[in-house]
Parts: structure tokens; C-alpha cells; sequence
């Protein structure tokens, strides 16, 4: 619940956060990370992307968006697109 | 540029037997400073060894003496990996130490945890042994719902208390996974974090890689340090 004096941080400075962890994680330029949209395929459509990446990204958020990530949240649809990860970082940032 | 030399040393960590060695890849032309460089741990030794490599060129370059050994049950090591604990690392990275006659340490990532008592040095961006094993179960649990037999973390964490567990390939053993859990990295060294290099850490991508420019930059400020604390 937010006091007023701890607001969540906004959706784009969540963005920007998660675009540049995706780019540190792909090892990818900025501008090609910029281009990503919703629908842009991550899990299973990146090679970049294994289970030991997928997992230092994970934490990567964890730290730098200050969330925790349980097992259960972890699915193929919030995986699966840019779109749907950011959506989960979003929800998730509200609730910590 | 020197080449480096691949050279056996005597580990007498307990366990190992009394006629063990293991093998460190060094740039030793007998100089002042010699720096013991510990190897980043399990799934991260892969992804930068060639890295942690080429800072030790760099330093070579800057009149530095460096010398990576191999843990026992890593590598070309003659150990059995599950039966290793922290305890026998540790013991491993002293003996290294005393053999290679180091001044200072470097180490990477959760091999702070291994730093020698009483050798000053710096830690790049040090991680603890929880944080190690927080990766490797998470990347488990990841690969086990993808292939549609979903695995808890708490039971991973359950099955390598008791019995020791595999982890991203690595077979760890009941002691050492319940030495990583409260493994921290050794207080007395100096971190250097990945920020000040430049750029991310190459821990994160899926496959080993380089990147000269925060080669430079570590070799730069280890160098630097080196000559005000000689």
C-alpha cells in the first residue's frame, strides 16, 4: 500500500530497468534491446536464453527492481514474450 | 608477452591424500608481486575463465606475477568433486598460496568465500555461497518445469543437505552444500565491484565471453592498488 512518500516506481523507469538487464544477460546493444516490444519472443525463442541465463535474470530482477521471484511465479507465459515479463515486473514491484 | 605455464603444485588440503597435486596456469618470471587469482566457482568458472585469463595477461603486461590454480575436483584434477567441502577448499587455496610464495589475492565472484586468512587482496564483485547455490537451483527448477516435471526449490535444498545434489552439472556434495549456505566472502579483502569496470557482468549471458575493455579496467585498478600497497 502506498503512504504516498514510497511510491512504486513508475512503469517507465521499470521498463527501462528491465531492457537494460535483458541486454546484460543477452549480451545485446542497447539499441537492439530498445526495439523489443510486447510480443517480442524471449524463453524458448532465444538461444541466448537457457534455463542458466533465464535463472541470472531472475535474480538480476530481483536485485535490481527490489521484488522477490518465487517458484510458482515462474510459467512459460511470464517467460515467454517481453511484453509478459514486463507485465510480471510490474506486478510485482506494486506488491513490494 | 610472457606465456603462460601450466605447472603442478602440491596440495596437501586435508583429504587429498599426501602425494596430491593439482595444476595452476601461471605468468611467473619471479617478480615482487605475485598474485594468487582463485577462480570463480561451479557454472561461473566456465563463463569466466577466459576473462579472469585474460586480466592475468594484462597484469603479466604490468609486472605482475599471477597464478590460478585448479580446485581440487575441478578441471584435470585427479579428486573426486562430489567428496570436496569448503573446508578442503580452503585448506587447497592456503597451500597455493604458501607454494606460489603469493602477496595478494584476487578473487572472483564466490571464490572470495576461499580467500586465504591473513593474504590482503580484492574481491571482484564478490558473491556469497547461498547466492552461488541460489542460481544453479533456480536454473534446476527452471529446466524441470520446462520439461513437465516441476521440481520446489525447498526440495532441491532438502535432497543437498542430506545426500548432496547435481547443480548445473556440478555434483555437490551434503557437506559442501551445507557449507555454501552460510558461506560468506572473506571480510578482510577489498571489493572491487563489477560497476566499476564498465560494464555487465559476463556471469550473466548463457555462454562464455570476453570483453577487453573491462579486462583493461580491472588490470588497470588492481595495478594501481598494487603499487600503493606493494
Amino acid at each position: 500500500m502506498s503512504n504516498g512518500h514510497d511510491l512504486a516506481p513508475s512503469r517507465a523507469a521499470i521498463d527501462a530497468k528491465l531492457r537494460k538487464i535483458l541486454s546484460d544477460v543477452l549480451g545485446l546493444a542497447a539499441d537492439d534491446v530498445a526495439a523489443f516490444d510486447a510480443d517480442t519472443g524471449l524463453f524458448g525463442h532465444l538461444p541466448e536464453l537457457d534455463s542458466m541465463a533465464v535463472a541470472g535474470l531472475l535474480t538480476e530482477m530481483e536485485d535490481q527492481l527490489d521484488i522477490i521471484i518465487e517458484d510458482d511465479d515462474v510459467d512459460g507465459e511470464m517467460l515467454e514474450t517481453y511484453g509478459g515479463l514486463l507485465a510480471f515486473a510490474e506486478a510485482k514491484a506494486v506488491e513490494a | 608477452m610472457t606465456p603462460f605455464t601450466l605447472v603442478n603444485w602440491p596440495c596437501r588440503a586435508v583429504g587429498c591424500g599426501n602425494d596430491h597435486s593439482e595444476m595452476a596456469l601461471t605468468f611467473d618470471r619471479g617478480r615482487t608481486i605475485r598474485l594468487l587469482v582463485i577462480p570463480a566457482l561451479f557454472d561461473e568458472a566456465n563463463k569466466l575463465r577466459r576473462q579472469t585469463i585474460n586480466v592475468m595477461r594484462r597484469l603479466d603486461l604490468a609486472g605482475v606475477d599471477t597464478f590460478a590454480p585448479d580446485l581440487p575436483g575441478c578441471n584435470e584434477s585427479a579428486a573426486s568433486l562430489p567428496q570436496q567441502t569448503l573446508a578442503i577448499w580452503r585448506d587447497a587455496t592456503a597451500d597455493a598460496s604458501r607454494h606460489f610464495k603469493a602477496t595478494h589475492t584476487l578473487t572472483v565472484r564466490a571464490s572470495a568465500i576461499l580467500a586465504p586468512d591473513g593474504l590482503p587482496g580484492w574481491a571482484w564483485a564478490p558473491t556469497g555461497g547461498r547466492q552461488a547455490l541460489r542460481g544453479m537451483i533456480r536454473a534446476r527448477t527452471i529446466a524441470a518445469k520446462e520439461a513437465g516435471r516441476p521440481e520446489k526449490t525447498e526440495d532441491i535444498q532438502t535432497l543437498g543437505r542430506s545426500e548432496g545434489v547435481e547443480l548445473a552439472g556440478w555434483r555437490i556434495g551434503a557437506t559442501m552444500f551445507r557449507d555454501l549456505e552460510t558461506a560468506n566472502p572473506a571480510d578482510h579483502l577489498i571489493e572491487i565491484p563489477q560497476s566499476d569496470l564498465g560494464g555487465p557482468g559476463l556471469w550473466l549471458r548463457a555462454e562464455p565471453d570476453e570483453d577487453a575493455s573491462q579486462a583493461e579496467s580491472l588490470a588497470a585498478i588492481l595495478s594501481i592498488a598494487l603499487e600503493l600497497n606493494p
